[in-house]
């Protein structure tokens, strides 16, 4: 009776942390977010996620914790890096992924300096930024012509607009909610543009896999280390465990 | 001490290692180190899963000391730098992230097993007479701890570490009267500010880990003293060998404890694995989202929490209502709460130890204290309107949240089990089970 008492302490105690993980972990609004999928494993995937984020974000985001010759890690050499990533021809492959925009120019233009992108996808969550850039749709109310469902009022405009097209937000039905009557809203592509939705989705599949990859360099290596120390340790607790039961043999 | 020639001391091992034991024993009182407290400190042998997190402890301890010296190597104590030189560690320097995810899992995992350590204590009454001693010193390991997770957690300059600070550093500015002149002595300025950050790092890498050590040692001093106690409560010393003075009951601890521990520390180090390797931000508790971004003093984060291992005193400072417009009375319930720990040895007037032998109301009081605890924990890192609001139309309560209600009846459960505590033990029935004469499994 005890230990079962005990064991069910434990248990609510393992419950409640392991279940109200999600709470932290969404933070902010309830909006849904869309699986990005990501695959750290996907070379390919990563390598067109870099060229994604040099050549889009890049231009007014830093990543001021990211050395370029850290894109050696997802399998591109560092002549690559130099020839199709590297706009600057005199900086070096030790030097931090940094943005030509000037602060004071940001602030400016975008009331505001644009957020380092090094580490977004662990602030944000990868999913979060998956949904995000693709739920922009046209606002003329706001100062950039832009709103997103994701970021309500966010001050970045859709920069990829010339990719996926311009959505609009309409209204397709009603629900109730604590007795009021709310619309129920969708956002629908009402200008196509370069990319098809399902093209536009993979580039920013790709973008997301970069990101996340950016925002901890080490996780896949993390991840095939792990593996060997855990089986290390099972190998070491049936090894400890012979010896305890060995030297208690003679404890009546 | 007396003088003179010390009397001859045969070799333990034989060899040239023997030798070398011998000459250094002559000088240093190596072996009678190793025979009190190893060799021949005789402990009870029906130690049971609770009695792991002791020498756990001592692991994640020396733990926290080796990569904490090895993060100092490249970390800088410096507003303008910090948070720069910890992605440093994570990307540039060889095994970073190792020793990064093993000092922040470790500080979790620290709190964790010290909670379950003191849980044990709780359990079969280790703070009883004549271990009140261990018990006030395991009671200021633990606020010690407190201290030095909560220095250590400005570190990394996120915003969480700097708005979790700021939050915290102004609980003392709640103080009357002399309140906002000691928050600005805490911080060094009138905000965190780099000064602040210079002396939370003298006092996380040098000052603390120094009072922690020595009060370890004092913990550890005192237990040796008067000896361990078991799950069942009962005093091993009045049965003992008539020939060799041993309680019967008795066991060596090495190597029959450190062949034990050992099985322990290796799952132990498997589960702690599991998370440096697979999940070092375990969900959001162990490191929060917010903290990857730099700290920005301009910039509030939308929601403040603590780190778990505070968040049941913190949600009792939340649910206690401000009076006369001062937070004051908050800060003394969470500091009282603390504190009330150290009273435990002299509240308890059960006429038996453990839980084993004790009658139902010990059992109901502990069992709704640890509900009351890890509910108030889960509350204290989300936000109060979890749970909604109780409707006005209930009188006296409506218009509360609920999740602020029912912190403040834990609140009082978690008090109720310490203040009632020598009533309900005083006036309690043993169970109708007899507490054995020896120890049983």
């Amino acid at each position: 009776m005890k230990s079962n008492m005990i064991r069910s302490l434990l248990g609510a105690l393992v419950a409640t942390i392991v279940f109200s993980a999600p709470v932290i972990a969404a933070g902010g609004a309830a909006v849904h977010l869309d699986d990005a999928h990501v695959n750290l494993k996907d070379e390919a995937s990563l390598q067109r996620g870099a060229r994604n984020f040099v050549t889009n974000c890049l231009n007014c985001h830093n990543a001021q914790f990211m050395r370029w010759g850290h894109l050696t890690q997802i399998g591109l050499t560092e002549e690559q890096i130099k020839t199709n990533l590297m706009f600057n021809p005199d900086a070096k492959m030790s030097d931090y992924m940094t943005s030509a925009l000037k602060p004071q120019d940001a602030k400016a233009w975008f009331a505001g300096v644009p957020p380092d992108l090094t580490l977004v996808a662990r602030v944000r969550g990868s999913n979060w930024i998956y949904t995000f850039l693709r739920s922009f749709y046209v606002d003329p109310t706001t100062p950039s012509g832009w709103n997103n469902t994701v970021f309500p009022g966010v001050s970045m405009p859709h920069v990829l607009h010339d990719l996926q097209g311009a959505a609009a937000k309409v209204v397709v039905g009603e629900k109730e909610s604590h007795g009021k009557k709310i619309a129920v809203t969708k956002i629908v592509l009402e200008r196509v543009g370069t990319m098809s939705p399902q093209e536009y989705d993979q580039y920013v599949r790709d973008l997301v896999n970069y990101l996340t990859f950016m925002g901890e360099p080490a996780q896949v290596k993390r991840t095939q280390l792990g593996v060997w120390v855990l089986f290390f340790l099972v190998i070491a607790f049936f090894a400890a465990l012979l010896v305890k039961r060995e030297y208690w043999k003679d404890v009546k | 001490m007396a003088s003179g020639p010390k009397p001859e001391i045969s070799p333990p091992i034989s060899g040239p290692l023997g030798q070398l034991v011998v000459w250094v024993d002559q000088r240093f009182p190596l072996m009678s180190l190793w025979k009190d407290h190893l060799s021949e400190y005789y402990a009870p042998k029906n130690f049971n899963f609770w009695y792991y997190f002791g020498s756990l402890a001592m692991l994640i301890l020396v733990m926290q000391i080796v990569t904490g010296i090895f993060l100092t190597m490249n970390y800088k104590p410096d507003a303008t730098l910090a948070f720069a030189s910890v992605e440093y560690i994570m990307r540039d320097v060889q095994a970073g992230w190792l020793i990064r995810y093993m000092h922040s899992t470790g500080a979790s995992m620290f709190f964790l097993v010290v909670y379950l350590h003191m849980m044990r204590g709780l359990m079969y009454g280790s703070y009883r007479k004549p271990r009140e001693l261990i018990w006030i010193f395991g009671c200021l390991i633990y606020l010690t701890l407190m201290a030095e997770a909560f220095f250590g957690y400005l570190l990394p300059w996120g915003q969480m570490s700097y708005w979790g600070a700021q939050v915290i550093i102004n609980l003392f500015a709640a103080i009357p009267f002399i309140g906002p002149d000691l928050a600005v002595w805490i911080r060094g300025d009138y905000n965190i500010s780099d000064a602040t950050l210079n002396r939370f790092f003298a006092f996380h890498v040098i000052a603390l880990p120094l009072v922690l050590l020595g009060l370890v040692a004092a913990h550890i001093m005192a237990l040796h003293e008067v000896g361990s106690n078991n799950p069942d409560g009962i005093d091993i010393s009045k049965h003992v060998d008539p020939k060799t003075g041993i309680p019967k009951d008795a066991i060596p601890f090495h190597p029959y404890y450190t062949v034990k521990d050992i099985v322990g520390v290796v799952v132990f180090l498997a589960l702690f694995s599991a998370i440096v390797f697979f999940a070092p931000e375990m969900g959001g508790y162990f490191l929060e989202a917010p903290n990857f971004v730099p700290a920005d003093p301009l910039q509030t984060p939308a929601h403040i929490a603590p780190v778990w291992y505070f968040t049941p005193f913190y949600a009792m400072l939340r649910a206690i209502p401000s009076f006369f417009g001062s937070a004051f009375w908050g800060v003394m319930v969470m500091g009282a709460a603390t504190m009330i720990l150290f009273a435990l040895p002299w509240l308890d007037r059960g006429k038996v130890k453990s839980i084993r032998y004790r009658g139902p109301i010990y059992k109901c009081f502990l069992t709704a204290f640890v509900i009351s605890f890890v509910v108030l924990g889960y509350l204290g890192v989300v936000p109060t309107t979890v749970w909604g609001q109780i409707p006005n139309a209930i009188p006296v309560i409506g218009g509360v949240d609920t999740a602020t209600l029912v912190s403040r009846i834990l609140t009082a459960v978690y008090f109720a089990f310490f203040l009632l505590m020598p009533w309900y033990t005083k006036k309690e029935i043993p169970n109708e089970l007899p507490e054995p004469e020896r120890v049983t499994k």
